[in-house]
């Protein structure tokens, strides 16, 4: 008997073992699904000032369901919301010491997204355009999407009967592959989206915050009388002073391996709902348990092989016992 | 594979006051259940965009799932290490199990929001996902128990006492069909028994991954990458206590002479595995210094600490003493402690632990889940009764010694 749990358990810890191994080479290399090509969008939070045109926009776009305030109604923003499964993006206004400052959500599209990994029929994909999509056709429901998404992003239309899906933005794919941009980027009047290359957006976003931190020294030097011209200027309603320079993080460079969305912003991202995220991507892990585990189906041949030599080699003690 | 005779329990109505009892449950469960695919999810459950996973997916398959280990551990020991003392409890294990892994395919498609594409994963593969790992498996082994199953029925069929007036009609036909298929698993039914286990460490443990794919949202004192290996541990843990726990439940029941003189020698063994558990934990907590999370003594550190201290330690205790070992009240309080351990362990890990970083409220379960949740489970005790007096799985000797 010992000698057999030990076997069975050295099995698996070897198993073990091999998928912590094989987790440190896949943590090394970038995850398959990432592309140099991917297209991304780069919101400038500083520039937003809560307007909900991009809401509209995608309501419109994704032929949503009517809100029952329409998407003119400011005191919609009186109450934080979430995305769900009528409303793909939502615009929140958050009070950073005392001031407003708006944070529009929406699916991030991951780089190397943990729906994708977990979705059981592969319902849902992610694009080379970095788009994640959703495929209902193939969706049976377990919503194991939901669990696995750090962003707590998908949403689902728990009052459906019979034909429930999944819901949340697609990066509006079909207009990607018209070569445009998503409809809510297009909508934004303050032009504080850019979609493009991933690499570029990083580019520009780099940029972005150099050359705030450039204007900020010389805002300070000439003084605060030119801050009025400048776009954040006038959305920092009433708010006179210079716009806060941005600060220097890309938020979704890293967080959870990477996101197409990317976003900088002039207050930290924790006070405008934005979530402290480790840079693993949540499938290194799991898939290389899996993979360990699965790996050329050695392990579990060998319990396999340990579990017919026991049962062959100690067969004699049947008939010992009674 | 000789068993030592087991004989359909008679003589016992299946009707008594506790049955009926159940057949209510069980019925008002069901009809909650059907209510649930007329009107769906949000009507019925308290599940939404936070909280997408539930009561059904923790209690009807989560540990639905653990608490089947019972087949697959006794099957290996009794037919692998050929410890031939336990075949008396092996049919009763397997009997579970099936029914077990029944109820968990059941209830499971109470949860789909898509239940009629549950088939999808057959032809979808999608290698990386964890779940796909575990419904592939659970698919299989439901299989391979169902194989093992039929030369129980075989040799229902085989004896010469009639059927219930319905079956008796079929009786030539299905006798030919399940005759055949006997034979044939009679062959290899060495290797449905490795492939059994096999099948069992490997869905068993990978239900602990599934909750890796979420680290920034299951709380650090369940999160660990080991996960998969304490669910299989506890899955083994929690085998051979279950199958006391029924064994004395259905000798109650039934009036039987309780079969003290396996399940005392089955008792030995699980302190071996519950103490090895509770050293994986512990080495765990200390590796990623998760007692710190202890310390708050909040909800989630008190249910830690019922979970390891009543369902693991405590029983611990108990089966090291002989005198528990010995008492029929002691043994079914010990196994119950590691039933209800993980129980809560499998709560704790997709419940309690699961704390989505935008939820506004807590999730609790609505009185519809918790009915369903019922239901299968007094449904499932009765197809059980039935199942044991109809088909020959508890053993014969113990019905002429404790007759009454």
């Amino acid at each position: 008997m010992g000698v057999s749990r030990r076997g069975f358990l050295g099995i698996l810890g070897g198993a073990m073992a091999g998928a912590t191994l094989a987790g440190g080479r896949a943590n090394a290399q970038p995850p398959s699904s990432t592309s140099a090509d991917s297209f991304g969008c780069l919101v400038d939070l500083s520039l937003c000032v809560g307007c909900r045109k991009c809401e509209a926009a995608c309501n419109k776009q994704n032929s949503l369901p009517q809100p029952d305030r329409p998407f003119d109604d400011m005191s919609v923003l009186d109450t934080f919301r979430r995305p769900d499964a009528d409303k793909f993006t939502v615009v929140n206004r958050h009070l950073v010491g005392g001031a407003p400052a708006y944070a529009k959500v929406q699916c991030l599209h991951c780089l190397d997204p943990a729906c994708v990994s977990a979705c059981i029929v592969g319902a849902l994909t992610k694009e080379p355009s970095g788009a994640v999509r959703y495929d209902a056709s193939k969706c049976i429901g377990c919503r194991y999407c939901m669990v696995a998404c750090p962003f707590q992003i998908p949403a689902y239309e728990y009052s459906e009967a019979l034909t429930p899906r999944v819901r949340k933005c697609e990066f509006c794919f079909e207009r990607q592959m018209e070569g445009k941009a998503p409809a809510c980027v297009s909508a934004c009047p303050k032009e504080a989206m850019a979609y493009g290359k991933r690499e570029d957006l990083l580019l520009m976003a780099r940029e972005r915050i150099r050359s705030s931190a450039a204007r900020q020294v010389t805002a300070s030097t000439e003084g605060a009388a030119d801050a009025a011209s400048t776009p954040a200027g006038d959305a920092a309603a009433g708010n006179g002073a210079a716009p806060l320079p941005l600060l220097p993080y890309i938020y979704g460079e890293r967080e959870a391996g990477g996101t197409s969305w990317l976003y900088v912003a002039s207050h930290p991202f924790e006070s405008l709902g934005l979530l402290r995220l480790p840079p693993e991507a949540p499938p290194r892990l799991t898939e290389a348990i899996q993979h360990g585990i699965f790996k050329n189906f050695v392990p579990p041949l060998g319990l396999a092989t340990l579990l017919g030599m026991a049962m062959y080699t100690l067969r004699g003690r049947k008939e010992k016992e009674q | 594979m000789s068993h030592s005779a087991s004989t359909p329990i008679k003589g016992v109505p299946f009707f008594t006051p506790g049955t009926l009892v159940l057949t209510a449950i069980a019925m008002a469960g069901m009809g909650l259940g059907i209510w649930r695919f007329v009107v769906g999810l949000e009507a019925t459950t308290n599940l939404d965009d936070q909280f997408p996973w539930g009561l059904w997916i923790a209690v009807d398959v989560a540990s639905g799932v653990a608490l089947a280990a019972g087949g697959f551990t006794s099957a290996g020991l009794a037919h692998v290490l050929h410890r031939g003392r336990y075949h008396p409890v092996v049919r009763a294990a397997l009997l579970t199990a099936m029914l077990g892994y029944t109820f968990v395919a059941l209830g499971l498609l109470f949860d789909l929001g898509r239940y009629y594409n549950v088939w999808h994963p057959m032809i979808m593969w999608q290698g990386n996902s964890v779940l796909f790992e575990v419904g592939m498996c659970v698919m299989a082994y439901l299989t391979v128990l169902y194989l093992e199953f039929v030369p129980i029925v075989a040799e229902r069929l085989r004896s010469p006492e009639p059927l219930p007036r319905l079956l008796q009609l079929v009786r030539k036909p299905a006798g030919a069909v399940v005759g055949l298929l006997d034979r044939i698993v009679g062959k290899i039914m060495w290797l449905l028994i490795i492939l059994g286990i096999v099948l069992s460490s490997m869905h068993q443990s990978s239900l602990g991954s599934l909750m890796l794919i979420a680290p920034s949202k299951v709380h650090p004192l369940w999160f660990t990458p080991i996960l998969p290996l304490l669910f299989l541990t506890s899955a083994v843990c929690v085998g051979f206590p279950m199958v006391i726990f029924e064994s004395l439940l259905a000798s109650r029941s039934f009036r039987l002479k309780a079969e003290m003189d396996v399940l005392s020698p089955l008792a030995r063994l699980v302190p071996i595995v519950l103490a090895l558990y509770l050293a994986m934990k512990g080495a765990d907590m200390a590796i990623r210094e998760s007692w710190r999370f202890l310390l708050p003594f909040d909800l989630p550190a008190r249910m830690f600490l019922l979970e390891v201290l009543g369902g693991v330690a405590l029983p611990l205790v108990l089966f090291l003493s002989d005198r528990v070992k010995r008492s029929q009240l002691g043994l079914f309080v010990a196994s119950s402690l590691v039933v209800g351990g993980v129980v809560l362990n499998r709560v704790n890990v997709f419940l309690v632990a699961y704390t989505p970083p935008y939820a506004a409220e807590s999730y609790f379960p609505s009185l519809a889940e918790f009915g369903v949740t019922a239901g299968l489970i007094a449904l499932l005790v009765l197809v059980y009764r039935f199942a044991v007096m109809n088909l020959p799985v508890i053993p014969g000797h113990a019905v002429e010694e404790g007759g009454r």
